[in-house]
């Protein structure tokens, strides 16, 4: 299983070199420490530029390459245990530049033993400390992880879906007491879901089955009121995604959507993989009124944190209001569970 | 216990809460003489069946679409003899606190049966809910106006409302198709409803929605005053020298 920052609280981890947010923060520092070098080397204004287009030609190639290579070789590093992984790309790292020197030194920009030497020590340090920031941001982050759990847990089921649920079951006990059966069994697999560690990712299949049997339960209770359009005939079961990410958006359609109202709606889900992404697209009715609670935003913002947490700048959650209606969209990266994957 | 029985309406959005109180009561029917005269899906519903319909007690729960429980309270307070009104509920928030400070009562959902038993018991000693005990309650702006007409009570949408008028000791409420009285202070009414509304006179509001446009007026004498011009209704209404500034406000002086 791979996310940005380390699951496990006491292991650390190699951050993960495929993911857009550790790219973009690799490129971002060695600039900014190129950017500082250059300005403590050079003290004329006029010459700035001059002095960062000539050192720019030497980091920007040795970065670039750097990154592509880690890029490529990410699979195999993140196997490794810390230590040696990080052995390994200080390795790399070192091991690119000194090819990229000599070949640049082969189209005739010599940068010499000394510069050699230079360039080894200076892309070393950087790595190093590189690989301390995301020690620490790690570390710094796995917290919020345990914190994460805890918030799913508050900013999820209202209380009120818990008891209606429960006296919809209680009506059914004794004129049909085989739905009143299956009820509770959904309602038992709804909340061993919402009880268990949801620190580490699942599979959408599952999320997607919850989603059904909650909404199965809110239908007990809201009968035809409830209509759901269901399309996820191209949804990647396997991709791994934040355990309740969609229920407690399809909780806040049906309370803010569905139950305002006495008559009709349809709520759509519709779930599908677009260029190695994992697109979900909620929909529900929704006719703004002073008379009805606010308080989606909590959930929204719960779920956009989450999002973060596991998947950093690689997934977003947008909402927005349409004249009659109100739709979430989630965007997350596919990564499909393996195999070997220990399923909950 | 009285020999006639209590007669009971119930009032839930949630079919289900509706038959699971149905079958608690009949359980209560070995204990206490009562009868279920009748099931609303909506405060709205229900203030149609009371009007036809005599009731000692209304079971209603709070949250529901298009007329909420608290809502239909005060529309039960203009029956001749208001039915008591106990309260059913699955949450347990702010609104329930209130409930506990003014003694309004209430049923937590799910309902058990002694507690439902209890609550009837007290029924014929319980007195109809005040509207000064249910101003306390927290409320949202209610959707509907309520006067009594022939000992029934009339609810007008207050999308309806064109304007509020205040006369003598009443209130007329103006829509497209007539014209009712409403024994509420204006000032209250324009608290209540806030942006819908906007004051023109001392003694009138007007839906900001229903407005058309501004018309100014001079007279034989040479004063001038603007009047407002509404839709679905022919009558202009005067906008007093210190409210006009809303005709610059509402920015459609320029349409007529």
């Amino acid at each position: 299983m791979r996310t940005i920052i380390n699951q496990k609280a006491d292991s650390p981890a190699l951050p993960e070199l495929r993911n857009l947010g550790t790219v973009l923060r690799v490129l971002l520092v060695v600039n900014a420490v190129a950017l500082v070098a250059v300005f403590a080397r050079e003290s004329r204004w006029e010459a700035l530029a001059d002095a960062w287009v000539d050192t720019a030609a030497i980091v920007e190639p040795h970065l670039l390459v750097g990154v592509l290579v880690l890029y490529v070789l990410a699979p195999w590093l993140e196997r490794l245990p810390y230590q040696t992984g990080a052995v390994a790309i200080l390795g790399l790292v070192l091991l690119v530049t000194l090819l990229l020197d000599a070949a640049l030194g082969k189209l005739g920009i010599d940068v010499g033993p000394s510069g050699l030497l230079r360039h080894a020590l200076l892309s070393l340090l950087l790595t190093g400390v590189l690989l301390g920031y995301f020690y620490l941001r790690a570390r710094a982050l796995s917290p919020a992880i345990a914190e994460a759990r805890l918030q799913a847990l508050q900013a999820r089921i209202r209380p009120h879906f818990l008891f209606n649920s429960i006296t919809a079951v209680l009506s059914l006990v004794r004129t049909e007491p085989r739905r009143a059966e299956t009820a509770l069994e959904d309602l038992a697999d709804l909340f061993r879901v919402l009880m268990r560690d949801n620190r580490q990712l699942a599979p959408l299949a599952d999320e997607v089955a919850l989603c059904r049997q909650y909404l199965d339960l809110e239908k007990v209770r809201l009968g035809e009121r409830l209509q759901v359009d269901w399309h996820v005939e191209k949804m990647p079961g396997d991709a791994l995604v934040p355990p309740l990410v969609l229920q407690p958006l399809l909780e806040n359609a049906v309370y803010h959507g569905i139950e305002p109202s006495s008559g009709t709606g349809v709520i759509g889900v519709n779930i599908f993989l677009r260029r190695g992404e994992v697109h979900a697209i909620l929909r529900n009715p929704y006719k703004f009124s002073g008379n009805h609670h606010g308080g989606n935003k909590m959930a929204v913002d719960n779920i956009r944190e989450r999002l973060a947490l596991h998947f950093d700048a690689e997934a977003s959650l947008e909402s927005r209001i349409n004249r009659d209606s109100y739709e979430v969209h989630i965007r997350m990266p596919y990564r499909a569970a393996q195999q070997e994957d220990e399923r909950v | 216990m009285s020999d006639a029985p209590l007669k009971v309406l119930i009032v839930d959005d949630e079919a289900p809460a509706r038959r699971r109180l149905r079958e608690l009561l009949d359980d209560c029917a070995g204990a206490m003489p009562l009868v279920v005269v009748g099931e609303a899906a909506s405060g709205r519903e229900a203030v149609g069946l009371l009007g036809s319909t005599p009731t000692d007690l209304v079971l209603s729960d709070i949250h529901m679409p298009d007329m909420d429980g608290i809502e239909l309270a005060r529309h039960l307070l203009k029956l001749p003899v208001p039915p008591v009104l106990i309260f059913t509920t699955a949450y347990h928030e702010h609104a329930i606190a209130a409930f506990e400070v003014h003694a309004v009562d209430y049923l937590m959902k799910p309902v058990r049966v002694q507690r439902l038993l209890a609550a009837l018991e007290k029924v014929p000693r319980l007195k109809p809910l005040t509207g000064a005990r249910l101003d306390r309650l927290p409320a949202a702006a209610r959707r509907f106006l309520s006067v009594t007409e022939r000992s029934r009570v009339v609810l007008v949408p207050i999308e309806d409302v064109i304007y509020l008028k205040a006369e003598l000791k009443y209130i007329t409420i103006r829509t497209a198709e007539r014209e009712y009285l409403l024994e509420e202070s204006l000032t209250k009414l324009e608290e209540e409803f806030g942006a819908r509304f906007v004051r023109v006179h001392r003694n009138c509001i007007v839906a900001r929605d229903a407005i058309r446009g501004f018309e100014r007026h001079v007279s034989a004498e040479g004063d001038a005053h603007w009047e407002v011009l509404l839709r679905d209704v022919a009558e202009a209404l005067p906008v007093s020298r210190r409210q006009q500034y809303i005709v610059r406000e509402i920015g459609r002086g320029d349409d007529v």
